[in-house]
Order: structure tokens, then C-alpha cells, then sequence
């Protein structure tokens, strides 16, 4: 039987790379090969997974260098030549192996006001949003975020500037910004802007290239500067 | 500093990029065409002196680099060194002033 040669991170924010053996399958997943080496290998070994078919964002990891959702990542896409190199995700505290503290991942999520606040009670009618209106298109086009942090992995920006937003929670903020029911958006967009927040993104584009969900938070973030600085001369900021 | 004063700086960055991208290509335009025109020191002279538009376009360039200068070094010092503050933003004051004077003084030595 074919075997792959996978080296997997061991320890916490020290450790070293452990070599396993594992039986190459036919339609095998990265996180199929996590499970078989704690399942059939060593057990002691940690990571993080829930729905394995791409809804949760749990299972993110460093593959081969480069973060990617292990339960939907094809061994077959990126282990061409039978290697494998797994590893937690980057600019994350790492708690044991492949685990990562993700409570700074969304703790800014929270700072950039990533929370709907609306007029409406249930007593009120829907509120009608049409599907074709510009605001609803960019919510569309980043609503479907998972959380599951590879683009924050993937951000320079994020490793030189531990403070900064990232584009996960600016993406976020951006699909609130153009919800029109929403009533904070002078707040919100005083979280978001600045050193700390969109105005420090480089517009590398890793994100946008990196996020499994074909999210282009650079695009949002964009629009925020725009908008955070139209409101900065208006004097709303 | 505020979200606003944050903000307009990056505008102001922005906005002085323009400006720069503009100057540096008439800039560079009339140096090529000065070298290979073959102009002396003194022809040059003799067309910027008293010339109050190529005053005012090497005005512009000086505060266009006074202003767009600083505020990149500030982000540059803030994401290699992590240094930031009122300090930091005092010396990038000082770089931006500093900067519009020397500039400022050779802008005048070809005119005056
Ligand atoms: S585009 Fe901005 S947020 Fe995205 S990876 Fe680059 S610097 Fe980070
Ligand atoms: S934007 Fe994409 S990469 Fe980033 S957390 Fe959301 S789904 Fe993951
Ligand atoms: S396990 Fe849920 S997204 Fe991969």
C-alpha cells in the first residue's frame, strides 16, 4: 500500500515536527490523516474538528506551509510528491499541537463591533432589503464566512501589528456596515478605522487569496477605508 | 490619536501619493529632456530663476514629500519596531518639518 510521509507539529508554542506513517487512500482528506495518525497511531495527539464537511471552521491548519481547511483539502491537491507538513495556524497562540487560542481572533471581532443592532421589534413588519441593491451585494459577497481564521493565518499585516483587526472581523464589520437595518454604523466605523484597523491593511490580498470560502475580505476593506474616511471629513467620525 | 485623526492621515497619505505620482513623472520628463538637450547648469538656472511656475510645481513636489514621507515612516516604524505614540509622532513631525525646509530652500535657491 501507498504510505504518505507526514510530519505533524508537536508541543505548544515550543515543540518539533514528528514524522508518521499513514496509508495514502483513495479521496483522502488532510483531516483524514490527522484522525487516522490519533486514531490508529497516537492518541495523544490534539486538533480541532466538528462538521468535517466545511460549515464549522474548526479545522484549519497549516498545510505544506500554507493555511487551508483540512476537512474539505484534498491530500491528492497538495501532497503531490506523498509529503506532508501539518501545523497549527499562524499569529495564533498555539494551545497543544494543532490546536490554536482563536479568543483573540474573535475578541476582535467583538472590538470591531461585529454585532447586528437594529430598530425593528418583533412587533414590526420585515424589513425589505432588495436582493439586487448594492448593499445587499456586498453583504452577499461576504456573509458566508466560517470564522475559521485561515485568512487571519495568512495576514502579514497581523503578524507585524498584533493589535490589528485582521480581515476576518473587518469583513464582518463590512457586511454590517451595508446591512441598512443596521443602526450603529458611525460607531462601528470608529472601531474599524485607523492604525489598528482597516487603515493598517496593505492590500496584500493573502487573505482574499487564502479564505476557502472565496471571501475577498481586501475588498471590504477597501470599502471601509473609503467609508471611514468619508465620514472623517463629513465630521461624523 | 482619534479614529479621525488616524483616518485623515491615512487621507492625507493618499492624497499626497497623487500629487507625488504626478510630480515625480514631470519631474523625471524634464530631467531626461535637460540632460539630452544638453543644458548647462546656467541655461537651467536661467529658466527656473524668476519662473514662478516651476516655483510653485517644485513647491507642491517639497509638500507633497513633507507630508506623504513621515506618515509612511510612522507606519513602517510602528510595523518593524513596534514603536508608537505621541514620541513617534512627534519625530515624524520633526522628519515632515524638517523636510518642507530643506526642500523648501533648494526650491528657492533655483528661483531666487
Ligand atoms: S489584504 Fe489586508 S487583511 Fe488581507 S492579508 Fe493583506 S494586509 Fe491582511
Ligand atoms: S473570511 Fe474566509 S478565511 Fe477568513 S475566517 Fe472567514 S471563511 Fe475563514
Ligand atoms: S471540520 Fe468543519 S469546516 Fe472543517
Amino acid at each position: 500500500m501507498a504510505m504518505l510521509k507526514v510530519a505533524v507539529w508537536r508541543g505548544a508554542e515550543k515543540g518539533g515536527f514528528q514524522t508518521y506513517e499513514v496509508p495514502r487512500l483513495a479521496s483522502q482528506t488532510v483531516l483524514d490523516v490527522v484522525t487516522h495518525i490519533q486514531r490508529a497511531i497516537d492518541p495523544s495527539l490534539a486538533y480541532r474538528f466538528a462538521c468535517r464537511v466545511g460549515v464549522c471552521g474548526s479545522c484549519a491548519m497549516n498545510v505544506n506551509g500554507r493555511a487551508r481547511w483540512t476537512c474539505r483539502t484534498h491530500v491528492e491537491k497538495v501532497a503531490a510528491d506523498g509529503q506532508l507538513e501539518i501545523a497549527p495556524l499562524s499569529n495564533l497562540p498555539v494551545i497543544k499541537d494543532l490546536v490554536t487560542n482563536m479568543e483573540q481572533f474573535f475578541d476582535k471581532w467583538a472590538k470591531a463591533r461585529g454585532r447586528f443592532t437594529g430598530a425593528r421589534t418583533r412587533d414590526d413588519d420585515f424589513a425589505r432589503v432588495m436582493p439586487d441593491s448594492p448593499q445587499r451585494r456586498h453583504v452577499d459577497a461576504g456573509i458566508e464566512c466560517i470564522g475559521c481564521g485561515v485568512c487571519y493565518s495568512a495576514c502579514d499585516v497581523v503578524q507585524w501589528k498584533p493589535d490589528y483587526l485582521g480581515p476576518a472581523a473587518l469583513n464582518r464589520a463590512w457586511t454590517l456596515h451595508n446591512d441598512v437595518r443596521d443602526t450603529r454604523r458611525v460607531e462601528r466605523l470608529v472601531a474599524v478605522a485607523g492604525d489598528a484597523g482597516c487603515h493598517a491593511c496593505h492590500t496584500h490580498m493573502s487573505c482574499s487569496e487564502r479564505c476557502p470560502k472565496q471571501i475577498a475580505p481586501t475588498i471590504g476593506i477597501a470599502g471601509l477605508k473609503r467609508a471611514a474616511a468619508a465620514a472623517a471629513l463629513d465630521g461624523e467620525l | 490619536m482619534s479614529a479621525r485623526a488616524q483616518t485623515l492621515l491615512w487621507l492625507a497619505q493618499r492624497a499626497s501619493a497623487a500629487v507625488l505620482a504626478l510630480c515625480v513623472i514631470v519631474h523625471l520628463a524634464t530631467m531626461v529632456y535637460a540632460v539630452r538637450g544638453g543644458l548647462s547648469a546656467a541655461e537651467i538656472l536661467s529658466r527656473t530663476r524668476g519662473s514662478y511656475g516651476w516655483f510653485a510645481f517644485y513647491a507642491l513636489f517639497v509638500a507633497a514629500v513633507a507630508v506623504h514621507a513621515p506618515i509612511g515612516l510612522r507606519s513602517v516604524i510602528h510595523e518593524t519596531l513596534g514603536w508608537r505614540g505621541a514620541p513617534v509622532n512627534a519625530g515624524m513631525l520633526a522628519i515632515g518639518m524638517a523636510l518642507a525646509l530643506w526642500g523648501l530652500r533648494a526650491v528657492l535657491a533655483v528661483f531666487a
